[in-house]
């Protein structure tokens, strides 16, 4: 039987993980390949990296962070960030990424998805979607830009679409409940969940295992969290342990 | 110890390279035809769809030496698509001829599931003969073979039903899961893969 996964996730700038709430007063959280190691040992499926800088510089700093992450790792990686077309991905890929996300770039130009996919394969092409609250209920709106950006998009239209575009996973983070730790968005979770049928990672919110239990039955495939890890408030192996007592299947 | 690493096209290389280096097995990663079938380890990789694999390994003129290798039984370890391209056909890229060293055809997962696969499986290894021990594999994929080819011997995992995991005869070792990326369980596969060593029983 397929295990759920549990995935910690780093914002990267300048080479060190930086993390914020709703994307802005960023604070240092450590060294992506010391808690690369860290999370691998502790039972993490998987990683993510996203890398936070908008400038060229900053563009060659993520690739050695990349680089340097995926000589001491075993387990996959994913790496988005300011990936524009598919020069970009190919630079990550090589550099060690397993699987490219995509977001802004794929909202303003939806047929990169098809170019990435059809070059790299599906199973490589990961789509952000960072979505906000729209004030009809059970109804969700793309943010693009770090939240500063509305687009008007639908967000289960866009995860349809972007599906059969060629995006191999949906990476949902609520915007609304990123870095608040008060929980998923489990209505969007749900909602998202019974559109699509690509894997889902539910993002923006965690402060516990309990929380995850809950994605995990609003019908993520995997939870993805940043702050309760990076500060050390818990362990991948502690989250594990409560998701299994409560009957979760997870890789042990 | 070296290994060649067949390059076809876009691949996560960084990552089979990097799991080589850790199990002390140099990765070349080529697409020379005279360095595959000298190479004492062969890794075919692949990620991205069977049609662009087949083109790659066509486009080389490298389909020739890897049947070769394959069918003698040479040290050769296949990597998901690199599994499936040793098949007939896929129902991925329906009208593309794959190696057709094995005699079986790749099918997509059945409704009912999400595909792609992606995360941990249990990959169950019965048989006295297998190359590693159970345990937890990373899977990305949405094709398999539902049943083993006949001569090859098999392991199983539950996605949908029973699919085909891994395929081994002689020191040609064919995995649908990625130990690369499958943590220190896949770092030993490959290491008793490189040197036959034989799995000790627990």
């Amino acid at each position: 039987m397929l295990t759920r996964r549990v995935i910690p996730c780093m914002d990267v700038r300048g080479g060190r993980i930086v993390k914020g709430v709703r994307f802005a007063g960023l604070r240092d959280a450590g060294d992506p390949v010391e808690r690369a190691i860290a999370y691998e040992e502790q039972g993490a499926d998987e990683l993510v990296i996203l890398d936070i800088s908008a400038t060229s510089e900053g563009r060659g700093a993520c690739l050695r962070t990349v680089a340097a992450v995926r000589a001491a790792l075993s387990i996959p990686l994913t790496v988005g960030g300011g990936v524009r077309g598919f020069d970009d991905a190919l630079a990550l890929l090589e550099a060690g990424a397993d699987k490219v996300a995509v977001n802004t770039a794929a909202v303003e130009r939806p047929v990169l998805l098809t170019e990435l996919s059809q070059r790299v394969g599906t199973q490589c092409v990961v789509l952000a979607m960072d979505v906000a609250s729209s004030e009809d209920v059970d109804s969700w709106e793309v943010v693009t830009r770090s939240g500063t950006v509305r687009t008007g998009l639908d967000a289960l239209e866009w995860g349809v679409r972007a599906q059969g575009l060629g995006a191999g996973e949906i990476l949902l983070t609520s915007w609304d409940r990123d870095g608040t730790r008060q929980g998923y968005d489990l209505a969007l979770l749900c909602a998202m969940s019974r559109r699509v049928r690509v894997p889902i990672i539910a993002s923006g919110g965690a402060d516990s295992s309990a929380h995850m239990l809950d994605a995990f039955r609003a019908g993520a495939d995997a939870v993805l969290a940043a702050s309760i890890f990076h500060d050390g408030d818990t362990t991948v192996t502690e989250v594990k342990r409560s998701l299994a007592s409560a009957g979760v299947e997870v890789r042990s | 110890m070296r290994a060649c690493v067949v390059r076809t096209g876009v691949a996560n290389i960084a990552s089979i390279a990097a799991a080589l280096t850790r199990c002390e097995i140099e990765p070349v990663i080529t697409n020379d035809r005279a360095a595959i079938e000298d190479a004492e380890l062969l890794v075919l990789p692949g990620v991205g769809s069977f049609a662009s694999g087949m083109r790659a390994i066509r486009d080389a003129g490298l389909d020739g030496v890897i049947i070769e290798r394959v069918m003698s039984g040479r040290a050769t370890l296949a990597i998901c698509l690199g599994l499936q391209m040793l098949a007939r056909e896929s129902e991925e890229s329906p009208g593309v001829e794959g190696l057709g060293v094995l005699d079986a055809s790749v099918t997509r997962f059945p409704e009912g599931v999400r595909v792609p696969q992606f995360g941990w499986n249990c990959v169950a290894s019965e048989s006295d003969t297998a190359p590693f021990e159970s345990g937890y594999a990373y899977f990305a994929n949405s094709y398999r073979f539902a049943t083993a080819p006949a001569g090859w011997d098999a392991a199983y995992t539950d996605y949908a039903g029973a699919f085909v995991s891994a395929l081994w005869r002689g020191r040609v070792l064919a995995c649908q899961f990625h130990p690369e990326l499958s943590g220190p369980w896949g770092l030993r596969l490959i290491r008793r893969w490189a040197r036959a060593e034989e799995v000790s029983p627990c």
